[in-house]
């Protein structure tokens, strides 16, 4: 039994790569080629989808709008959390118990539920179609979790290191930023990964906040897909285009990902 | 860790306390605001009590789809989690393969949602798609637009591609924490493998999986956009989720007290169920 121990993995990751290889494989075929033949890789070979995305301002600024709020929500959602994870991790004030639980009750909230009334609040204070509401707005489940990775994190670095850089005569900025942060980087790497995937992979409430000037590419794409017919090709060489940026951050934070995701708790 | 009882502190949690409050009580209120009143456009507003309220908890649309939802979560839970648990006992341990495991896992988690339904939509097509096209082809008579049963398969099978990597990861997490001396001791027991699994592994992996599971129902509990580019809630209403349900009413029909009403019923059984498992995640965390 041992022998065949392997063949789980590898049945498993071969079940993850089709539908991946499908639509790489349909990127690469023009529409008439895709509708009209069953094949499986390209009997005419094209760039032709790439190229369109490539050169076309509204496809290629789907992907600039939303890495650009992609990056200020993780910016942001991180900046936010430290400080807060900190006096999570390290202290006890009124109400911490309840204060964390209704963090992540916000982690819960169905997007759905917030879709219509965050368009009419962001409308009302001028933020609509900008990069900067979409990053506030998914701030409501990154911040949660954001909070939840960095405090076991900080909770597993010893208090006696903050008493000795206290005894030392640092104040506690130079302490907070000198010593504390570097010795947690791993786990800011770890929520930076985690908010930037979450904040990528969501679309509801993105396409719900924009229009036009900050419309993600994940909108883009339903939209080309039922105006201009049904144009497989090119919605196939969006969606692979869509698959890189997450490729490249995983290899970034390839050695952390298994221990982030137990959230530093385990 | 013993902490130091310090009421300033909350100056420290200020800027994420404005920026949720921001983001959730304020749209929030306006959702508890919609589903206590009738609403006439130009901002004119009814008094209506919870008639909303009691309109969607009796209404069979309502049922159907908190049934479909309920059903939807039970069945991926049934599979997600032994599958991932059996892929993470199976993963190799040193070398060369994990990285390689890693990455190529990970991979589904990070594909924005509607390219995962707008791929298994074309993964699916039942003529020119490899699943529809090899199934079609061995005999069995598959088409998710025009068949509920085949497409509850596709949304489920969508489902277990794109989230059964979370569940290996967190347990392959927990089983990394394991001490080498444990299965030593075990060798030395003359432990089967699957007492090793039973009293080793399980008991570790517990507080993961616990948060694994806590994670997968909230997730599909919410899910939304990859159902609605594979099937649209279709064929009829037969895939409409809870969200599915609530975008048509709210954004679709406009109807917006019933869909507030929904909204909060909607996230207050999210709560219930969130709040129970992360008392019981709690209470072992303070006894282990």
């Amino acid at each position: 039994m041992k022998k065949y121990k392997w063949l789980v993995p590898t049945l498993y990751i071969i079940f993850l790569m089709l539908p991946i290889y499908w639509l790489i494989n349909m990127s690469f075929k023009t529409t008439t080629e895709i509708i009209n033949t069953y094949s499986l890789w390209p009997q005419k070979f094209t760039t032709e989808n790439y190229i369109k995305i490539f050169t076309d301002s509204t496809w290629y600024m789907g992907y600039v709008n939303s890495i650009t709020y992609t990056v200020f929500n993780t910016i942001i959602s991180v900046a936010a959390a430290l400080p807060a994870a900190y006096a999570f991790s390290r202290y006890k004030f009124l109400g911490d118990k309840h204060l964390f639980f209704w963090l992540l009750t916000n982690r819960m909230a169905p997007p759905a539920v917030f879709a219509l009334p965050f368009f009419q609040f962001y409308s009302s204070v001028n933020l609509f179609d900008t990069h900067i509401a979409v990053a506030l707005s998914h701030c409501l489940f990154n911040i949660p979790l954001a909070v939840w990775i960095l405090e076991g994190f900080m909770s597993a670095v010893p208090k006696e290191l903050d008493e000795t850089a206290y005894v030392d005569g640092y104040s506690f900025g130079r302490f907070f930023f000198k010593i504390f942060v570097p010795t947690i980087a791993a786990g800011i790497g770890i929520t930076m990964f985690f908010c930037f995937m979450f904040s990528w992979v969501e679309l509801l409430l993105a396409k719900t906040l924009t229009a036009t000037a900050a419309k993600p590419i994940a909108a883009t794409m339903t939209r080309t897909a039922s105006t201009s017919g049904y144009e497989l090709g090119l919605l196939a060489a969006a969606g692979t285009l869509t698959i890189i940026p997450g490729a490249i951050v995983i290899y970034f934070v390839k050695n952390y990902i298994a221990k982030g995701f137990a959230m530093g708790r385990v | 860790m013993n902490k130091t009882i310090n009421q300033k502190a909350w100056f420290f949690v200020i800027p994420v306390f404005v920026l949720v409050a921001f983001n959730a009580a304020i749209p929030l209120m306006t959702v508890v605001n919609y589903s206590f009143q009738e609403t006439f456009g130009n901002n004119v507003f009814a008094w209506e009590g919870t008639r909303w309220f009691k309109q969607i908890l009796l209404s069979e649309r309502f049922h159907a789809s908190l049934g479909r939802q309920f059903a939807f979560t039970f069945i991926i839970l049934l599979i997600q989690i032994p599958l991932g648990i059996a892929i993470a006992l199976t993963m190799p341990k040193k070398g060369w393969g994990v990285p390689v495991c890693l990455i190529l896992m990970s991979m589904p988690l990070l594909i924005p949602w509607n390219v995962v339904g707008a791929m298994w939509n074309i993964f699916a097509l039942p003529d020119i798609g490899f699943l529809g096209h090899t199934l079609n082809s061995m005999g069995f008579d598959y088409n998710f637009t025009q068949q509920p049963g085949d497409a509850w398969f596709t949304t489920i099978l969508m489902d277990v591609w794109h989230w059964t990597s979370l569940v290996v990861l967190l347990s392959y997490a927990g089983l990394n924490s394991i001490q080498p001396a444990y299965y030593q001791a075990a060798e030395i027991d003359g432990a089967s493998r699957w007492a090793t699994f039973r009293y080793i592994e399980l008991p570790k992996m517990k507080k993961v999986l616990t948060l694994a599971i806590l994670l997968r129902f909230m997730d599909s509990f919410m899910i939304y956009t990859e159902p609605f580019v594979l099937t649209g809630g279709g064929p009829g209403n037969t895939t409409a989720f809870l969200s599915i349900d609530l975008v048509k009413m709210a954004l679709g029909q406009f109807d917006l007290g019933p869909a507030a009403a929904m909204s909060l019923i909607y996230f207050f059984i999210v709560l219930l169920v969130c709040w129970v498992f992360y008392s019981l995640m709690m209470k072992n965390e303070a006894r282990s």
